[in-house]
């Protein structure tokens, strides 16, 4: 016969006994909180196929996680947000015209390749919606390099149109066979104005296009303390001085095109895949930036935002060696 | 395209050369006994025998630093190949299993608080000195099936239990026990009493319904003290393994229903 | 004498919610003498004192009933007249248990009439002026002190560096970082007078070094009472205010925050870099044990929470129950989901209101289930809080991660043995991993892997 319990019982756990009240769902939500300004944006720009394509994306994510954990004979875990944050920054990483089923095979990937695999949350090496972007990239590339322009649909048609990144990749090379030929001046009015680069007239992915957006979705994040300085400083910073050195298009273009505000920003700044601390996320933001450059530079695709991040991600357990903490009274 | 063939099978066959020389100038001279006392001992890299895995054992016996026998795993049909090996003589030891001296279930035995934490024993009975009210007993948070390298220790309502059949007998549960209460006991003994706590009945009493309260039955019920099956530290009763009782009934005719019969062969569980 | 405001600030640290003004206000009280007093032989860092009576033994207060046992251990004594009722087994705050001794304090000897109050010191006073030094440390040590901060330490040896190494300066932890504690807060504004005497006769004990005294600046009040007290005290004597910062009171950034030294890793010891830590209740404790041949056996403990009716700061003799504690305060207010001894965030969660405060208790915490956050098994996101928190700069988030997969080397070789379990990685961590009890299982687990190399060694050396 168990004897009876007594009435009191207390919770029994290890010091501390208070906690901060952060919690991982809450850092999710404030990400997705903070990339409502540039989904926006996004929208108003891309039209329907913009909408479709989000939506796509982010509730393949939550499926295929649920299914994926349930096949693992693991908890469920979508009620950490973390998958919505994956669908939500792969759609915004895609151009808005494309085919949707190559969106749900794109988050598939990126949540049962790309993070379950691995264990889930906190084990992948890659940053998910960049990994499946890059399988995208390769396995369907023409409808990846299609981009709609931007507020089509005030026009009766759709028309696609390719990036300034293109014409910006012939002016590196239009710099270095002289300096005062009609190419270089022809190429520089392919660059949107100034004004339409920060509000986001211009053709690229639905997330990419409006700096004004994302930026304030960064200042977002860092004042709710979910991001640190480090990753987007550093980035952006080398891609400006990289572009001052190197010559070609005008810095700020390099830096309002293409994905390198949402990269530096949003993908970089992933928690799982870059360095802990601050040395590292300054080395692994100047890796970045110098990788994107050089893909923009000499590789053979006009982008280099995505498999920077890639390689770093890669590099990131060797720069966490590199940069342990020194603790407190130690030689 | 010959050029392609010939170069390929010319390179196969320098490194093939490289190889052969070698091997024959290069290799590391080892006793070939080494590799005979290996193939003989059971391959489970326990531990048991204290020495990093069933090589390394084999590197001491060979050397001549370890005693023989020490290979739990492996018996006395390893030990005695293992001394024909040797050219020495055998030495006889009784398989040991594993015993967890507690039956005090969740349905059994009160806990006292909520832990919440890490799931590994060590720790819970750091917190608070354990969440069970009974500060001898099994905590059930798996600290030994963790450790066991055949997985044959199990959990169930709160508390573990060893499989007999996998037992091997290398005692790396009885060291991480954070309450000392798993033993290792001869294979052959069936009678066992399952209880830690050597407080006095009543107070046995109030942390569970299955403690051990140091009525000495089990002691007048086979054969009295002279008979010697049993001895006594402070109100619990332990059987002497070296003289074990022989008679099931006791286990029936225990009050407190702490004893049990061949306690550890769990089928179907 | 001057305030001076900290001019060094050790990296890391976290703003828990302090919750102070629960308590703040409440002067100290005293509790009347409990019927019961359960007096534990393990009050102490170190070897548990010896017991020297027996059941039925009748017992004056003041007198030392367990007898120290070892250099680094600590005489106890009775906390008030009484008579033996049973010496058992008991569980201490920390979860571990030592031989107690229960005193029935209504029980008298037989023939003897309710005694008058006892006006004689129990241990003759000192001038400490004119008393040698030697004299001064055994009163200490006769006194039954410890550090009364937490961590117990026998405070006579603390103050009797080992030959070498010399006090330059003596710090005082006033700090009180822990969220809910006012107990030293109240005794400095209080008892500022006491504290001085006990620099006076510290000085005097460990040879003149400089006097820092550490306050968090969210303590005014007190910085206040205590200026007023060492207004006109000689030698090179400072009121350090701290920024509010958990853990400000860790003796190691304490000392870093007050003089800029940096205490190295273990085995090194704040001696070492020439400076000794005392809690001001030790400090005034010592005044108390000199000047009035008083030892050790009440202290103040902070009895707080939103589960308790009325927060108080107690003054209550070693060896009360919670459960007094708890009714002086008006009992429960709400069935609490949690009793912690100390601070929220390196207390003890107990599982009973049973157990006793000892001469380190500095709090009594009930908790209501809006106060507790549970532990998670979820996995590590890499997130760095952890790693930005921890004031000894060490790699929490590895560190957890290497423990949790069983690889206790790998926590060794990322300085685990340097933690001092303050709880701030926990507390930063958005996983709700518990951080601070991998790291405990980590130490532990290495400390029985030293004490058995150790044993080997020994058994070896002596063939």
């Amino acid at each position: 016969m168990k004897p009876k319990e007594t009435a009191a019982h207390y919770i029994l756990s290890s010091s501390p006994h208070t906690h901060a009240r952060s919690s991982v769902s809450r850092i999710m939500l404030d990400v997705v909180l903070a990339l409502l300004p540039t989904t926006a944006a996004g929208i108003w720009f891309f039209g329907m196929p913009a909408v479709w394509t989000i939506a796509v994306c982010v509730s393949t994510c939550l499926v295929a996680e649920a299914l994926c954990r349930l096949a693992m004979k693991r908890e469920n875990t979508i009620g950490d947000l973390s998958a919505v944050v994956t669908g939500l920054l792969l759609a915004l990483n895609l151009p808005a015209g494309i085919p949707l089923w190559m969106a749900v095979v794109g988050s598939v990937f990126a949540i049962c390749v790309a993070k379950q695999v691995f264990g889930g949350i906190g084990m992948n090496p890659f940053n998910p919606a960049l990994a499946a972007r890059a399988f995208m990239l390769i396995s369907f590339t023409g409808p990846m390099t299609t981009w709609l322009k931007p507020l089509w649909w005030k026009t009766p048609d759709a028309v696609t149109t390719a990036t300034p990144l293109a014409a910006m990749k012939g002016m590196f090379t239009a710099e270095a066979v002289a300096s005062a030929t009609p190419h270089a001046h022809q190429s520089l009015d392919q660059i949107p104005s100034l004004c339409n680069l920060l509000v986001g007239n211009m053709p690229g992915c639905i997330g990419e296009v409006s700096a004004i957006a994302l930026a304030i979705g960064a200042v977002y994040l860092l004042w709710r303390k979910v991001i640190t300085w480090h990753i987007p400083v550093a980035f952006i910073a080398t891609v400006v001085v990289y572009s001052l050195i190197a010559g070609g298009a005008p810095a700020y273009a390099q830096v309002l095109t293409g994905g390198v505000m949402i990269g530096a920003c949003f993908m970089a700044t992933d928690y799982v895949t870059s360095p802990t601390t601050a040395s590292g996320k300054l080395i692994f933001g100047f890796g970045c930036g110098l990788l994107c450059m050089l893909i923009r530079q000499f590789g053979s695709y006009p982008e280099g935002c995505s498999y920077a991040i890639l390689i770093m991600n890669a590099v990131t357990p060797l720069i966490n060696r590199w940069t342990q903490p020194k603790p407190f009274g130690a030689k | 395209m010959t050029i392609a063939i010939v170069c390929i099978a010319g390179v196969g066959l320098v490194a093939a050369v490289v190889l052969a020389v070698a091997d024959k100038y290069l290799s590391v001279k080892e006793d070939p006994r080494i590799g005979m006392v290996t193939a003989a001992l059971p391959g489970a890299n326990c531990g048991g025998c204290g020495f990093p895995g069933c090589d390394g054992y084999a590197r001491a016996l060979v050397a001549g630093t370890a005693p023989n026998g020490a290979c739990a795993a492996g018996g006395d049909a390893c030990a005695a190949e293992i001394a024909k090996i040797l050219g020495v003589a055998a030495t006889a030891t009784e398989k040991r299993v594993a015993l967890v001296k507690c039956c005090g279930t969740r349905s059994e035995a009160i806990r006292v608080g909520d832990y919440n934490g890490i799931c590994d024993c060590n720790v819970a009975a750091m917190t608070a000195g354990g969440d069970k009210g009974c500060t001898y007993g099994c905590l059930g948070y798996g600290a030994c099936a963790n450790v066991c390298p055949k997985g044959a220790i199990s959990i169930h309502d709160g508390l573990a239990k060893v499989d007999k059949r996998l037992c091997i007998g290398c005692g790396k549960c009885v060291a991480i026990c954070p309450k000392k209460l798993i033993e290792l006991v001869p294979a052959s003994a069936t009678i066992h009493v399952l209880c830690n706590n050597p407080d006095k009945g009543p107070s046995v009493r109030k942390v569970c319904g299955v403690g051990c309260m140091g009525c000495h039955l089990c002691e007048k019920n086979s054969g009295g003290k002279e008979a010697g099956h049993f001895t006594f530290q402070g109100f619990l009763a332990k059987v002497n393994y070296e003289n074990p009782p022989t008679d099931a009934q006791i286990v029936a005719k225990c009050p407190a229903k702490c004893m049990a019969e061949d306690a550890h062969f769990e089928s179907g569980h | 004498m001057k305030t001076v405001k900290s001019p060094f600030k050790f990296k890391g640290g976290v703003h828990p919610d302090y919750n102070k003004e629960l308590a703040r206000e409440q002067p100290i009280e005293k509790l009347p003498l409990p019927a019961e007093l359960v007096i534990s032989m393990s009050q102490h860092l170190g070897a548990p004192a010896k017991c020297l009576v027996k059941v039925g033994d009748f017992v004056k207060r003041g007198q030392v009933v367990g007898e120290k046992n070892g250099f680094i251990s600590v005489c106890v004594r009775a906390s008030a007249d009484g008579k033996v009722k049973a010496i058992e087994k008991r569980l201490g705050p920390a979860g571990g248990k030592a031989d107690a001794i229960i005193l029935d304090t209504t029980a008298k000897p037989d023939g003897e009439e309710a005694a008058a109050p006892v006006t004689e010191p129990i241990l003759p006073p000192l001038d400490w002026k004119t008393a040698s030094r030697e004299d001064l440390l055994k009163r200490v040590e006769d006194a039954g002190i410890c550090g009364m901060g937490g961590a117990g330490f026998p405070t006579n040896v603390k103050l009797n560096p080992p030959p070498g190494k010399r006090c330059e300066y003596l710090i005082l932890n006033g700090a009180e970082c822990e969220p809910y504690l006012t107990a030293d807060y109240r005794v400095m504004l209080e008892n500022a007078p006491r504290i001085r005497l006990g620099v006076e006769i510290m000085r005097k004990i460990l040879g003149g070094p400089a006097v820092r005294i550490a306050i968090e600046a969210n303590k005014p009040e007190a910085i206040k009472a205590m200026e007023d007290a060492f207004a006109d005290i000689d030698g090179n004597v400072e009121i350090v205010v701290l920024p509010v910062l958990y853990p400000q009171g860790s003796e190691k950034h304490q000392i870093y925050a007050t003089v800029g030294r940096v205490v190295p890793e273990p085995p090194a010891l704040p001696i070492d870099v020439g400076c000794v830590v005392e809690n001001v209740g030790t400090v005034a404790a010592i005044a108390d044990a000199v000047e009035l041949g008083e030892p050790l056996l009440t202290r103040v403990t902070t009895v707080s929470g939103d589960a308790v009716t009325t927060p108080k700061n107690i003054l209550a003799p070693c060896g009360t129950k919670y459960s007094d504690l708890v009714a002086f305060c008006g009992g429960e207010k709400v069935p609490p989901a949690k009793v912690v001894s100390g601070g929220t965030m390196m207390g003890f969660a107990v599982s009973t209101l049973e157990i006793a405060t000892t001469k380190t208790t500095s709090g009594l915490l009930l908790l209501s289930p809006k106060r507790v956050t549970q532990y998670a098994s979820q996995p590590c996101i890499n997130c760095g809080r952890c790693v930005r928190a921890c004031p000894m700069n060490l790699n929490a988030a590895d560190i957890a991660k290497a423990v949790e997969a069983d690889d206790i080397k790998a926590a060794e070789d990322a300085h685990v043995m340097s933690c001092i379990e303050c709880g701030a990685c926990s507390f930063s961590c958005p996983a709700y991993r518990p951080i601070t009890q991998f790291c405990r299982r980590a130490k532990n687990s290495i400390r029985a892997r030293m004490a058995a190399e150790k044993a080997k060694a020994a058994a070896a050396a002596k063939k």
